[in-house]
């Protein structure tokens, strides 16, 4: 090759002199970024920031829309319906995404949705409502929290302790829970429910639902926690990477395990409101609440592989969807053909997402 | 030296170039990865690719296989011009790298990763399991690879999946290889058998460009050597007609002085009546390590050598907390902190880098505040809750202390380079103000910038009064010991104070002289 590597950093800086004069001839390098011009990773912080809002456009639309297809989507008792119906499956979303940010899975929760509150009404309710009647009605609510914080230990001890994967024990969980709520209750349903159960599920403070104050109250908990304490920064980072939390001083099988617990409990208390609206707690109760579960949390944001997303997201994702199925029913969309568009709309969604995020989801 | 530059010297004088490139630029965004950069291998030669983090390495190699499209700029092979980026098949005829992190797949057989989608087939269409087995182990008789064609590849050694995936390059054709620090993750005899057999292969023909932080292993290795630097081409010349330090310059932009001097000169070390900080006693763990009793005084630097398999890391780790030892005690700063626990050691004062940044030193999508700010929540704000300004101030200090260039706390460690992710993983270890810091492999795949800045702070913080230990296989990490212990096989078989030599080291490191 009789030509010389031609690929200095200008044509006028000749090729061919030794590397000590290419040293001596060099420019300086760049000044550090710190103070020089904006830099394309310097714009990532705010894009990570933006990603939470990314369905708020999308929830502005749907209202929009909804109040098109019929002005009575925008009154105040029917958000309050819609409100009120989504806060118990919300909790849902609150303990899966708490779950799913330390990069662990939590399929279970809907069966504790329903066990939760039916061991309570087994344990309380007369005869008459299918109940053995052995504990006085006040011990229902404390019942119904016992057992969701239980099922939350199990799955602690399963997966933490043990090492097994965490979404075949949730998974036999979530078969082993709703059989044992059949069996208890013989597939029929529990009602004549104590005052204490239904008091939750009915009651209204200043003119709106204690679910709907409770759901709110803690989202906003959650937020917090996640935002401004140690403990909340140690579920990203060991979601994020559990080796380095670990290496860190972060004990990640006890932070594992309490958030797991903590996801029984609130799986407990969204079954206790969903009991106390309904009156009754049926053996199907929360049957099949988990796909939308786990929908609502990734279109919010929260990625399935763990360390990243947020509770504004996954509530703003569980909203949307409730918005749309409130919209389709509004509009006169046969109840049968509800569950096709709501898969559809999830579907609709994820994509939506995709886009807007710019972000492969996992 | 006129002459040392043109890149036509070589084997190359009369066939084209293996690979040539020119004028090649190419931007991200507003950043300039490549600036009409280049470079010629000759055929048959082993070409070094050297230049810090940041210089482009990773760009030219990305657009020499073909995955990223040059945004100026030329790419011919053998003086013809490179194949469309679609046409993987040509790609993989002409050229292949073998990256630092495998890329075999872990659940099938070495025969099945050495012909992906390529397996013989039966009449009936199915795989011929018999003539896959042959002709995957015909291939690796004929390049001299030692593994069992029916292995699972991912329970081969680092060693042996490189030379995996070395032979799987040459088996789709291609005689250009580039290798890329493929030496980061071996042991000295590792490596000297991998350089056997790339010597092997450049007899044979094929053309090797190898990128490596080592320079040493580029002297020892290769005929040319080419230099980037800010994303531009610096240099390109033979390799022994560049002095070492010529090419730490080269490289850094900066005059150096010759590389042996400035580090080991370690003015004092610890008064004499310092008192110890870590205090081992017949330390053991099954399998692992035995019989270890040694200590490190408040303001020394001890160096913890030997190969990747000695135990030293093992033994960082135990100190650290990561492990629990089976026998023997540890005492930091006159407390035994409860074994196998992280928080224990740490509030007795450990610091700890840990040995693989990207393993167990960062969680990627936390920002540089977060990361480094780990390990103190409590100095974060009262009873675990976190005052935002406090934690940025702190992460802005440490930012400041540890050169780290970012344009602020609050951008995520993944968008940092090696050097300055190691950087946040040094201040993480420093955030707890520790008396005994514990490091493994401080400076593994770190610039040489980001290397002297780092066993600078190392020398600091001893300064200061906390003892250091450093353990690694690195001689640059170990110069500025005041005393090295060297392991091998789990036990400690030799001790160096100040004035040893760089072979006496290697030497009890590679347990030629077992005498303990």
């Amino acid at each position: 090759m009789p030509e010389p590597v031609a690929s200095g950093p200008a044509a006028s800086e000749p090729v061919a002199p030794g590397p000590a004069l290419a040293v001596a001839g060099a420019e300086p390098p760049p000044a550090p970024a710190g103070g020089g011009p904006p830099r394309l990773l310097g714009g990532r912080i705010p894009m990570a920031r933006l990603r939470e809002f990314a369905l708020v456009p999308a929830i502005v639309a749907v209202a929009v829309a909804g109040w098109i297809v019929d002005p009575v989507f925008v009154q105040r008792q029917n958000l309050i319906n819609i409100l009120q119906t989504m806060s118990e499956i919300a909790l849902l979303v609150l303990a899966q995404a708490l779950v799913l940010i330390v990069r662990k899975m939590d399929l279970s929760l809907e069966s504790t949705m329903g066990l939760a509150p039916g061991v309570a009404a087994w344990l309380t309710v007369s005869e008459a409502g299918q109940g053995l009647d052995l504990l006085p009605g006040a011990f229902a609510v404390p019942v119904t929290l016992a057992v969701g914080v239980a099922i939350g230990l199990v799955n602690a001890l399963l997966i933490v302790r043990f090492g097994l994967s965490g979404f075949i024990v949730t998974l036999g969980m979530l078969i082993m829970l709703r059989g044992t709520l059949t069996g208890i209750s013989g597939g029929q349903t529990f009602f004549q429910l104590p005052r204490s159960m239904s008091y939750l599920g009915t009651t209204q403070w200043l003119g709106l639902p204690v679910s709907v104050w409770l759901c709110l109250t803690l989202f906003a908990v959650g937020i917090a926690v996640l935002g401004y304490t140690s403990f909340g920064r140690s579920l990203y980072a060991i979601g994020g990477n559990e080796d380095a939390a670990r290496a860190a001083g972060i004990r990640t099988h006890r932070t594992v395990a309490v958030v797991l617990v903590v996801a029984g409990l609130l799986a407990a208390l969204g079954g206790l409101l969903l009991s106390g609206r309904l009156g009754s707690v049926a053996a199907a109760q929360g049957d099949g609440a988990i796909f939308t579960v786990f929908a609502a949390a990734v279109i919010g944001g929260v990625s399935l592989s763990g360390g990243r997303g947020s509770l504004f997201g996954a509530f703003t994702g569980i909203l949307l969807l409730f918005m749309i199925q409130n919209v389709l029913t509004l509009g006169g969309v046969p109840a049968e053909w509800i569950d096709a568009l709501n898969g559809s709309i999830i579907l609709l969604a994820l994509v939506m997402s995709r886009i807007t995020t710019g972000k492969a989801q996992d | 030296m006129e002459n040392a530059r043109t890149g036509g010297t070589g084997p190359s004088a009369e066939a084209p170039p293996a690979v040539r490139a020119v004028g090649v630029t190419r931007r991200y965004g507003s950043t300039v990865a490549l600036d009409r950069a280049g470079i010629s291998v000759a055929a048959g030669e082993t070409h070094a690719l050297v230049g810090r983090n940041g210089a482009g390495k990773s760009t030219l190699v990305s657009i020499l296989t073909g995955l990223v499209r040059p945004d100026e700029g030329e790419i011919s092979f053998h003086g013809r011009p490179a194949p469309r980026l679609a046409d993987r098949e040509a790609w993989r005829g002409r050229v292949a790298c073998v990256y630092q992190k495998s890329t075999v797949i872990p659940g099938l057989t070495v025969a099945e990763n050495l012909f992906p989608h390529r397996q013989p087939t039966n009449r009936l269409g199915l795989v011929d399991w018999r003539a896959l087995r042959r002709r995957a182990r015909a291939l690796l008789d004929e390049w001299g690879v030692a593994a069992d064609v029916r292995a699972l590849a991912g329970e081969l050694t680092v060693e042996q999946r490189q030379f995996v995936e070395i032979a799987r390059a040459l088996s789709g054709g291609a005689r250009l290889i580039v290798l890329d620090e493929p030496t980061a993750q071996l042991d000295a005899a590792a490596i000297g058998r991998l350089f056997a057999r790339i010597r092997e292969l450049r007899e044979r023909g094929v053309t090797f460009l190898f990128i490596s932080h080592h320079l040493q292993e580029v002297y020892d290795l290769c005929d040319t050597v080419t230099v980037f630097r800010d994303a531009r081409h610096v240099l390109t010349a033979p390799v022994a007609e560049v002095p070492k330090h010529e090419l730490v310059a080269a490289m850094t932009g900066e005059e150096v002085a010759a590389p042996t001097g400035h580090l080991r000169e370690r003015s004092g070390g610890p008064p004499a009546d310092a008192r110890p900080v870590l205090t081992v006693d017949r330390l053991g763990l099954a399998d692992r390590y035995t019989g270890l009793s040694f200590t490190v005084r408040a303001g020394e630097i001890v160096g913890l050598a030997g190969a990747a398999s000695s135990g030293r890391i093992e033994v960082a780790e135990t100190l650290s907390g990561l492990r629990a030892a089976d026998v023997g005690t540890i005492e930091v700063n006159g407390r035994r902190p409860r074994p196998g626990d992280v928080p224990a050691a740490l509030a007795a004062g450990v610091g700890f880098v840990p040995e693989d940044r990207h393993r167990q030193g960062l969680v990627p999508d936390m920002t540089i505040a977060d990361n480094a700010t780990l390990t103190v929540p409590d100095r974060l704000g009262p009873r675990g809750l976190i005052d935002v300004r406090q934690r940025d101030a702190l992460a802005r200090e440490m930012i400041g202390q540890l050169a780290i260039k970012t344009p602020g706390p609050g951008l995520p460690v993944s968008g940092l380079s090696g050097g300055n992710q190691q950087k946040v993983v040094m201040a993480r270890a420093l955030a707890n103000r520790p008396r005994l810091l514990v490091l493994i492999n401080p400076t593994a795949g770190v610039d040489v910038r980001s290397k002297d800045f780092l066993l600078g702070k190392a020398e600091e913080v001893a300064a200061e009064g906390t003892g250091v230990l450093i353990a690694s296989d690195e001689l640059d990490d170990l110069a500025l010991c005041d005393r090295v212990l060297v392991m091998f096989r789990g036990r400690l078989v030799a001790e160096f104070t100040a004035g040893w030599t760089d072979n006496e080291l290697v030497t009890a490191m590679e347990g030629v002289h077992v005498n303990a």
